[in-house]
């Protein structure tokens, strides 16, 4: 077979422009990639991240749940009932025996019946089949202003006579809703991290930036400020801001003001990318390029330079949330961070903080606990497939 | 079965390589077929994307994922019999012997293939004992004797140096020793040169064949370069988008090329020999730019530590005139500073000293190294720059009507309706089509992207334009359609051009006049006919004689003139 050399070769035979391609998928031709924008790769890349994308599905539902936090919880987070003290979660179940027999269709949930514990003498609380709390979807229930603005009752769900228990995910020490407290603390806790890293994204980028844009002293001071910075032993100037704040301020201005200690050292780490990122593309040929048609400074940092670095901001910027949630969690569990009346995640640990009641009520330290685990893991899996589709240029 | 003559080493048939893509299979090799005879070079040219790299890559299984051999027979033969490496795990036993034993490899870019942090002699002798089972003291003998073969001076010392100690040229004879030291039957050479100066690269090649004859090694030689394939190859192989499009000796392709691919491949080829004609320009009085004197030394240590060193003069003291309408060439190795030079009168990069005066249009005189800002922006409307990387000099972010409209914008030259047309006729100018003005630049090639460069440039009718290695980055054929290009504009919008490169080739096509830089200096400077035939200077002589010929019944290269650094 391997006699005839070198292989005829037909050079009348059409040349093809081109490499030679066999197409996988159809759709997508490659007329509409080429004049698709960046921001229409970057889309297409982050969309094939499927993960990502759960992801970014589980955030919006979160951030939706702190949006509707009044509607959604079935009572309010402050209204306690010392009857119901521990009270264990109840199951939801949709069919109940008939009066006179047979089963109907009623979703309900179990009522309580109380027993005592003879040798630890304390009152524990039992599921009764017996005992039936119907339940139903847009119930009149406490009075709510959503927003702060609506005046409403009506509530997602929640038991039909409003006097009658319900509790989905149990109670706490006081008998209050832990799951009407996790909706509204999702609210606090999703919204601290925002602020904060909002806070920290203008500080980052503005010195950042200059840094690097303009090198020189300017970048020498930035950058030794940078370090003092990250120097700082976090927990104890925390404790001692926390300390400063005056007791008589309402929970809302404390929140404003953590998040505002929680954001002043939390920019470093984005104005240090920023500034290796200016330095470099400083450098490139297309921003000599732009440079050399007398573009301005301004114009050169605000067309040129940014955005090629808005998409990487932006990752940096998704990935530093769940910092700043783990952050309001740990001081808030502390008890430094925000203190009841305010109802954060970090807060509702703060109950679950002895071993007796997390024996009695393992519910108080699993709920919170994996509400935060789930924003957390939410926000660096987005985090990681926005950097991936950050530069749509790449391989 | 054995009717093949007995001197083929290496025979490759029916070879096809796929890459599985998410949206496609690239069919990256298309039933590609050679032979590598003992003591023989085939040079397998082609432009970027024609599969040749992939090809020599698979014959040691080290294609890149998500490439796949699918079909094909690469047979290695010896006394013994044959064996298919095709059909080999490449992670088996049996693969790992053939490579470097039996098949060996040199990269091209000698900088990133050699580790920095152990000694040249180590990472040799490491070689060595993977292949035989010796002393350690043997195996620093056979390294040494390596190393004297490559022609590395002083190799009982030279071989417990490190990497970053070793020049570009110096390394690529370490990897050449390196890929000899299982002692292959066959030599693969992937564009062994590229990243070489040209007198560097015509003392490898020289070296390359020298060995190759010595040893009988068959050799594949990989390259784009026409010329280097007339200087030392054999047989030749043509391949274009992974095909194999035309086989035969080489004075058969270069003299009697069948396809229209190798004609079109070969008349692209720029030859230092051949002058263009080119109209003769009037004599001008009076020079649009003077450049006397330019300096850039750069404090090699600078800070609050660093004890004061002698600096390098990356320019020193270079003086040229550049005539209305002439194409000025600055020909340079790496580190000549030539770029400096560009980049000094642009002042992008501030002269330690020297002087530059721009002659406007009206006739008055300007020093630009004492212009302000405001001045220095008129003077960039009228001095622009093409740079070499087409891909890092776009804006990714911007559409093609932004990048190019970017200058109108910024000197409020024209706004809305007149910009589109300005642009649209810009884009006419430099040969795109104006209906793709709103396209990003992702969605056009190397050459494209260039001519996008090209527009931008002179989007403010400048009347210098410096090129600073414009066609550099460029394949064979798209380069001869950019200089075409270049002069075309020149002659329809009256320009200057101040041209630096490497490749005096490309200058000699170019140019009007050249100036020859070495170290900093303008050794040389004259009309561009008197530079490539009768250069005056030792190093311009030697420089003009290492450059390729591509013409195998000329070869120039092996008979250059050597210029001894040390005495200049």
């Amino acid at each position: 077979m391997l006699d005839t050399l070198p292989l005829p070769i037909d050079v009348s035979e059409l040349e093809p422009e081109g490499p030679v391609i066999t197409p996988l998928k159809r759709g997508r031709r490659s007329e509409t990639i080429k004049a698709a924008g960046p921001w229409h790769l970057m889309a297409a890349k982050f969309l094939r991240h499927r993960i990502a994308v759960a992801a970014a599905t589980v955030i919006v539902l979160l951030y939706l749940v702190g949006l509707f936090a009044e509607f959604l919880a079935p009572s309010l987070p402050d209204t306690s009932r010392p009857q119901y003290t521990f009270a264990p979660p109840q199951t939801i179940r949709l069919f109940a025996p008939k009066p006179g027999g047979g089963t109907q269709f009623l979703p309900h949930v179990d009522g309580y019946k109380i027993e005592i514990d003879k040798v630890a003498l304390r009152r524990t609380f039992v599921p009764d089949r017996t005992k039936i709390v119907p339940i139903g979807f847009f119930v009149p229930g406490p009075a709510y202003k959503l927003w702060g603005l609506i005046p409403m009752n009506r509530h997602l769900i929640g038991p039909v006579n409003s006097y009658q228990p319900m509790y989905l995910l149990g109670a706490d020490r006081l008998g209050r809703d832990l799951f009407s407290r996790l909706i509204y603390a999702t609210r606090v806790s999703m919204s601290i991290g925002l602020v904060g890293v909002a806070m920290s994204l203008i500080l980052g980028v503005v010195l950042g930036a200059v840094s690097g844009f303009y090198g020189g002293w300017v970048d020498t001071l930035i950058q030794r400020l940078i370090e003092v910075v990250s120097a700082m032993p976090t927990i104890p100037l925390w404790l001692g801001l926390a300390a400063a704040i005056p007791l008589t301020w309402s929970p809302l201005h404390v929140y404003f003001i953590i998040t505002l200690i929680v954001s002043l050292l939390g920019w470093t780490s984005l104005a240090r990318e920023v500034r290796g990122r200016f330095l470099a593309l400083r450098q490139e040929d297309f921003v000599v390029a732009a440079k050399l048609d007398g573009a301005s400074e301004g114009r050169l940092i605000f067309r040129h330079i940014l955005p090629s670095l808005t998409s990487h901001i932006l990752a940096v910027v998704t990935l530093a949330v769940p910092t700043m949630i783990v952050a309001e969690t740990s001081l808030s569990f502390l008890g430094i961070g925000l203190k009841p009346p305010v109802v954060s995640w970090g807060v509702l640990l703060q109950d679950a903080q002895n071993v007796r009641t997390v024996a009695t009520a393992p519910w108080l330290l699993m709920w919170p606990a994996l509400a935060v685990v789930v924003a957390v893991l939410a926000f660096n899996f987005f985090g990681d497939g926005l950097r991936d589709a950050a530069d749509p240029y790449g391989h | 079965m054995d009717q093949l003559s007995p001197d083929i080493v290496l025979s490759v048939r029916d070879l096809s390589i796929d890459f599985q893509l998410r949206t496609h299979i690239l069919h990256a090799v298309r039933h590609v077929a050679f032979d590598l005879k003992r003591g023989s070079t085939l040079a397998l040219v082609g432009e970027s994307g024609s599969g040749k790299s992939v090809s020599a890559r698979a014959l040691l299984r080290i294609v890149d994922q998500p490439g796949r051999v699918v079909g094909g027979l690469l047979l290695l033969r010896d006394t013994t019999g044959e064996v298919d490496i095709a059909k080999l795990n490449p992670q088996s036993r049996a693969m790992r012997d053939i490579r470097g034993r039996r098949i060996a490899l040199i990269f091209q870019e000698p900088m990133s293939s050699l580790s920095p942090v152990h000694t040249i002699g180590s990472q040799i002798t490491e070689a060595i004992s993977v292949h035989a089972k010796i002393s350690a003291a043997r195996a620093r003998e056979k390294t040494i004797e390596l190393l004297r073969q490559v022609e590395i001076p002083n190799p009982e010392t030279m071989i417990d140096r490190y990497t970053f100690e070793f020049s570009g040229g110096m390394r690529q004879r370490a990897m050449i020793a390196m890929a000899l030291s299982g002692n292959p039957e066959v030599l693969i050479a992937d564009e062994p040169t590229t990243a070489l100066d040209v007198t560097t690269q015509a003392e490898i090649l020289d070296l390359i064949k020298r060995l190759q004859t010595q040893r009988g090694m068959a050799m594949l030689l990989i390259t784009h370069d026409m010329g280097i394939v007339a200087e030392v190859a054999d047989e030749v192989a043509v391949m274009r988008f992974g095909r194999i499009v035309e086989q035969g000796a080489v004075d058969d392709i270069f003299h009697r090329p069948a396809h229209p691919y190798t004609r079109q491949l070969l008349a692209s080829t720029v030859k230092l020999e051949e002058a263009r004609n080119r109209p003769q320009t009037p004599a001008q009085p009076a020079p649009i730019l003077s450049v006397r004197g330019l300096t850039k030394v750069y404090d090699k240590s600078r800070g609050l530590f660093a004890r004061r060193a002698a600096g390098v003069r990356a320019v020193d003291d270079a003086s040229f005139d550049l005539f209305p309408g002439e194409n000025l060439g600055i020909v340079g190795e790496s580190g000549s500073g030539k770029t400096t030079l560009g980049r000094l009168i642009l002042r992008t990069e501030e002269p330690t000293s020297g002087t530059v005066t721009y002659r406007a249009k009206d006739g008055s005189s300007t020093e630009v190294t004492a212009l302000g800002k405001l001045a220095m922006a008129q003077f960039h409307r009228d001095v622009r720059l093409v740079f070499q990387d087409p891909f890092a000099s776009l804006n990714p972010r911007l559409t093609v009507k932004q990048v190019i409209g970017d200058p109108l914008v910024i000197n409020r030259i024209a706004t809305g309706k007149e910009l589109d047309d300005r642009v649209a006729g810009l884009m006419q100018l430099v040969g795109l089509d104006p209906l793709m003005m709103e396209r990003f630049p992702h969605a056009f090639s190397g050459g494209q992207r260039q001519r996008i460069g090209i527009a931008r440039a002179l989007a403010l009718e400048p009347r210098i334009v410096i090129a600073d290695e414009a066609t550099s980055a460029l394949d064979v054929s798209i380069r001869a359609q950019i200089l075409d290009l270049l002069l075309d504009i020149r002659s329809r919008v009256g320009l200057s051009f101040i041209f630096i490169s490497h490749d005096i080739s490309v200058v000699r096509y170019f140019c009007d006049r050249v100036a020859v830089m070495y170290r900093g200096r303008i050794v040389e400077i004259g009309g561009v006919e008197q530079i490539c035939t009768s250069p005056r200077e030792a190093y311009t002589q030697s420089l003009i004689s290492a450059v390729p010929n591509p013409n195998p019944r000329e070869k120039r290269m092996l008979h250059r003139q050597r210029f001894n650094a040390v005495a200049a």
